[in-house]
């Protein structure tokens, strides 16, 4: 059952081979044999997965279950859970029971889905490698001396591992692609403002985007399709009908044109991971794209405006957390300065408390224009510069990451080189634009991710283009010998 | 040396919105602690703000009534700053561009001259909570029910030159913001707040001096002692040879006395950037076009209408437009005409004002509305009684006795107009006092009061006082 | 951008994070590191461009004026740390 994609498991649930039940103690038997040696979820909630399979059977015998019915699958623990500890892989939040539900969480058990429980993630989704949880690190599945990429580092393993079929995961600067590439799977960053960012707890409000992550592009399709839509509880929430993401998705891409940046393909990209990427492309021609080599000179810039404006936001977005109506307190505060203080040098980890520094510097008196505003105006020049491609191409693709997935302990000492593994999947953020990132290939047997990008609101394409490209291909099929 | 005060003031108006500006909780005032206090409210994680169109529109109704500019494009902004009433660790405020440009409001002072002052700006935020400083196991308590509802703050230039003007233009902001329907201007409740900030300077210079912010006025009583006090001690510190602080300053009431609040001191550096979670606000000619259609007449226009055009005194316009729905009352009892303006002004002025003040009623709940005194006026127009027991007929309307007519009726109080009644009545007085009729008649005009008083009591206070007068002068004469 | 121990010590206290003197050295030099970082843009002419807030050109949506919340403080102080006759409570605030 775990090595199925959920479109299959779809299909098994729809013609009565399987029920909801069957599949949801299978995959809490698999997280319980192995989330040990991953440390992939934080969270388990058998008891009422199963009472949601019971509710999913239920409803599929009433004849009114649609194709995500009884499907289970894990939350990144970003998204509020009503009645379940949220802790957005934090001290400061580990004994917060969320008194609701995310806009997804509500949407996805609505689909009927069943969730089992809260993936490991980055603290508050900071981070490249799920190496800054409060509930330590996550193996990757393909080697446990390895990271999993992050943010959403849990929710790739675990889909990876076949601990669940798919996961929710929130894409800031590239944490759901960059892990997706590391594990081996399918994950998609939507269109900002396409998935409700209501109860899913704020990194950097501008560039956070809730997307899901599986096995294939087909079962993202699915899940988007679910997760999609207009919320009036999110200003930045776009009132836009959805697309049908799983009708284009056998389309032919014959003629489509696709772009191939110098700038990816340069200085500090692995030539086997280059490589491996143009054998991607080359399958994609076969398919009837036409190639094209475009140059995107700004992209450059995407790591440093990134990083006055994440962390100017997230220090902000992260004030809230001050000990007084949830949340970590510290012991016996002295006074008011001491309650601030100490419950957040207690409750945030080491690269919390370096974004929220950096975040209130580059934001402080005589500083703003030359940091916050000098990047606000690069992101503009960067988005303009995707646009005017898009003009030209129909899709850009290229690695996910410069490199397969790092040892663990790498980068943890220094923070700079670890925010460089985010070259190629932060600009899509400052821009807003939608990404996918699919598994394309091994170098020393880990996985490699192919990312293409494409226009605002085109995640149907994307989609279209990886699902073909997965027709003709069976890496995103493979999965880790110790957990087949 | 001459010293001259230069005032701007900070107006927090607290807008009469039915939830709160960026979540659906109720806004309604003296609610349990917390109750009205939802996942938005409190800052919870995750949770995002959404904007209240009708606080939108009622920034572009002051707006349009101060003839400002309307900002097309409005931001919201994040003022970061940590305290205990203060959830999300960021007030939602607006900097670069506010929902109201600059305009301008005419004052009118005491002596009947008027002013201009500039309008820098309004801007539309979200308010605090409230610290209770009462014991709570040696804690201070955070009551979060205020948090999130919405304020329109005004800001006027530095155009005021002494307390008086200052708190000519608060009344007339207060005024306004009420003629408009935006703010109920309780100030007890602190629906409406004034900030005030106050700097000296010698007369003729053109530099204003360094200036100190006042805080925690709630009345326009006290908003006049605290600029006073504020005014005297700053002239005393610069005589002394010493420099004024910049600094906020807390009016105690109690001491009549200003003071430096300790916490507030620290310089504070609020890095507003743009809100993340909010979008640009964006206002096309359609809705600002429905909003002015909206706009009552304003308290300057009907001001001088009714001294135009209703012949009133400038104090008595003044005093009636000063709120709307006194004007309104005072309008409704005109009768579409059929009572004149000043007799009209006169008891909307002294009688029911009067009275309701004397028994701490607000105009909404007199007893007597603008209807039954306008039955009751057009009584003492057309002569069926007089002033005097009008007075008594309000009394009785006021006790809940019924209408004008009904209770003229009922008490037979209707005036005695018929001539040779009041003759007769007259014959009799006259008859009973032979003594005062000699006296009166020998020079002593002064005692014609006494008979008049003597007829009215015979009357029952009934008698028409015109026509007895000329028949008891005439009778009198011999 | 280099910083010194004392625009540490400012940053952190902004950012109400206490901090050990003997790790201060390591957020000298890691938040030097982020900021040498971000000193890349610099160099780049951005005279005449308009800063972007949002990645995409949208206007702020309105909201009914309607009451759609009711009380749930029960709930919600369930998962306070400190609180007291439906009040949160901090230590003293001095005003």
């Amino acid at each position: 059952m775990h090595d199925k994609t959920l479109a299959e498991l779809s299909r098994l649930l729809a013609e009565g081979s399987t029920t909801s039940v069957e599949l949801t103690r299978h995959f809490l038997d698999r997280i319980a044999a192995h989330n040990d040696s991953l440390n992939a979820l934080i969270t388990v909630t058998a008891d009422s997965a199963l009472a949601a399979a019971e509710a999913a059977d239920a409803q599929r015998a009433a004849g009114n279950a649609g194709p995500l019915c009884g499907v289970p699958f894990v939350h990144k623990d970003i998204f509020c859970t009503d009645g379940v500890r949220t802790s957005c892989a934090s001290k400061m939040l580990d004994n917060f029971i969320a008194p609701y539900d995310a806009t997804v969480v509500s949407k996805l058990s609505e689909a009927g889905m069943v969730c089992l429980g809260k993936a490991n993630m980055d603290e508050f989704a900071m981070g490249s490698s799920n190496e800054s949880s409060y509930y330590g690190a996550v193996k990757n599945p393909w080697n446990p001396d390895c990271v999993p990429g992050g943010s959403s580092g849990g929710s790739a393993a675990l889909v990876a591992a076949g601990l669940a079929p798919a996961a929710t995961g929130t894409d800031t600067g590239g944490s759901i692609r960059q892990p997706s590439a590391f594990c081996g799977i399918t994950g998609i960053k939507p269109t900002y403002g396409r998935v409700s960012r209501y109860g899913m707890i704020a990194f950097a409000s501008s560039l956070d985007q809730g997307g899901p992550m599986a096995r294939s592009a087909e079962d993202c399709a699915l899940l988007l399709q679910a997760m999609a839509g207009f919320d009036e509880r999110d200003s930045t929430s776009v009132e836009r009908p959805v697309e049908d993401y799983s009708a284009s998705l056998g389309d032919s891409i014959e003629g489509l044109r696709i772009g191939l940046p110098e700038e990816y393909f340069g200085e500090g990209l692995d030539p086997a991971v280059a490589e491996t990427v143009r054998a991607a492309v080359a399958e994609l021609e076969k398919l009837g794209a036409v190639v094209k080599k475009i140059s995107l000179p700004k992209q450059a810039l995407g790591i440093p405006a990134y990083y006055i404006v994440a962390p100017a936001e997230a220090s902000s977005n992260l004030s809230r957390f001050d000990g007084v109506r949830f949340g970590h307190r510290c012991d016996a505060p002295a006074d008011l300065e001491d309650l601030y203080k100490r419950s957040r040098a207690e409750g945030f980890g080491e690269e919390v408390q370096r974004r929220i520094m950096v975040g209130a510097y580059v934001l402080s008196a005589g500083y703003y224009d030359a940091y916050y505003l000098k990047a606000q105006k690069i992101r503009r020049l960067i988005r303009d510069e995707f646009l005017e491609a898009f003009n030209e191409v129909d899709v850009i693709a290229g690695p996910t990451t410069p490199t397969t997935a790092f040892a663990l302990g790498a980068k943890t000492d220094d923070p700079v080189a670890m925010y460089l593994n985010d070259i190629y999947t932060i600009t899509a953020n400052l821009a807003g634009l939608p990404g996918v990132s699919l598994p394309c290939g091994f170098v020393n047997d880990m996985p490699v991710g192919l990312q293409l990008l494409s226009g605002h609101f085109t995640e149907a394409r994307l989609l279209n283009v990886a699902h073909r490209y997965q027709q003709v291909t069976d890496w995103h099929r493979r999965m880790p010998a110790a957990y087949q | 040396m001459q010293w001259e005060t230069v005032i701007g003031l900070e107006i927090h108006a607290q807008l009469s919105s039915q939830s709160k500006i960026f979540s659906g909780s109720a806004i309604a005032f003296g609610a349990e602690p917390n109750t009205q206090a939802n996942a938005v409210d409190l800052g919870m994680p995750g949770v995002l703000p959404v904007l209240n169109k009708a606080v939108l529109a009622m920034a572009v109704k002051f707006g349009l009534a101060t003839g400002a500019q309307i900002g097309r494009t409005s931001v919201f902004a994040r003022k970061n700053y940590f305290y205990p009433d203060l959830p999300k660790g960021y007030q939602i405020s607006q900097m670069d561009l506010p929902i109201v440009g600059p305009g301008e409001v005419e004052i009118t002072l005491e002596d009947g001259s008027s002013k201009i002052v500039r309008l820098t700006r309004a801007h539309l935020e979200e308010d605090a909570g409230k610290s209770l400083h009462e014991d709570y196991s040696g804690m201070s308590g955070i009551d979060l029910n205020r948090a999130g509802t919405p304020l329109l703050e005004i800001v006027s230039e530095p155009d005021m030159r002494s307390a008086k003007e200052a708190v000519a233009y608060a009344r007339t902001i207060h005024s306004l913001v009420r003629y408009i329907g935006i703010c109920d201007g309780n100030m007890q409740e602190g629906s409406f707040r004034c900030d005030a900030n106050v700097s000296v300077r010698l007369k003729g210079e053109e530099e204003y001096g360094t200036r100190t912010e006042i805080k925690n006025v709630n009345s326009f009583r006290f908003l006049e002692r605290a600029i006073n006090f504020e005014v005297e001690r700053q002239i005393d510190v610069l005589e002394a040879g010493k420099s004024v602080v910049q600094e906020t300053r807390l009016y105690d009431a109690d001491l009549d006395e200003t003071r430096s609040m300790r916490s507030k001191e620290e310089a504070n550096d609020y890095r507003y950037f743009p809100d993340p979670d909010l979008l640009p606000v964006v206002i096309d000619d359609a809705f600002i076009d429905s909003l002015r259609s909206t706009l009552p007449e304003l308290p300057a226009a009907r001001r001088a209408r009714f001294i135009s055009e209703l012949g009133l005194s400038a104090e008595d316009a003044g005093t009636l437009t000063a709120d709307r729905e006194l004007a309104d009352y005072f309008e409704a009892a005109m009768c579409g005409g059929k009572v004149k303006a000043k007799l009209a002004a006169n008891w909307v002025i002294v009688e029911l004002t009067g009275r309701l003040n004397k028994e701490n009623l607000s105009l909404a709940d007199s007893p007597v509305d603008a209807g039954a005194l306008g039955q009751l006026l057009q009584r003492i127009s057309d002569n069926t009684i007089s002033g005097k027991i009008a007075k008594q007929v309000f009394d009785a309307m006021w006790a809940g006795e019924g209408s004008a007519d009904e209770i003229i009726e009922a008490k037979g109080l209707v005036q005695i107009t018929d001539t040779s009644a009041i003759e007769a009545m007259c014959d009799e007085v006259i008859a009973a006092n032979p003594s005062q009729v000699e006296q009166y008649r020998g020079g002593k005009d002064k005692l014609l009061g006494f008979f008049v008083g003597q007829v009215m009591k015979a009357s029952g206070g009934k008698a028409n006082p015109a026509q007895l007068n000329e028949i008891l002068r005439k009778k009198l004469q011999g | 951008m280099t910083l010194g121990i004392d625009d540490v010590k400012a940053i952190a206290h902004l950012a109400r994070i206490a901090i050990d003197e003997e790790t201060l050295p390591t957020h000298v030099k890691n938040l030097s590191s982020v900021l040498a970082l971000a000193d890349q843009l610099k160099a780049t002419d951005t005279d005449g461009v308009e800063p972007m807030a949002h990645p995409l050109d949208a206007v702020q949506r309105l909201r009914d004026d309607v009451v759609t919340e009711s009380d749930q403080r029960e709930k919600f102080q369930s998962i306070a740390p400190a609180v007291q006759d439906g009040l949160y409570l901090v230590p003293k605030v001095v005003e």
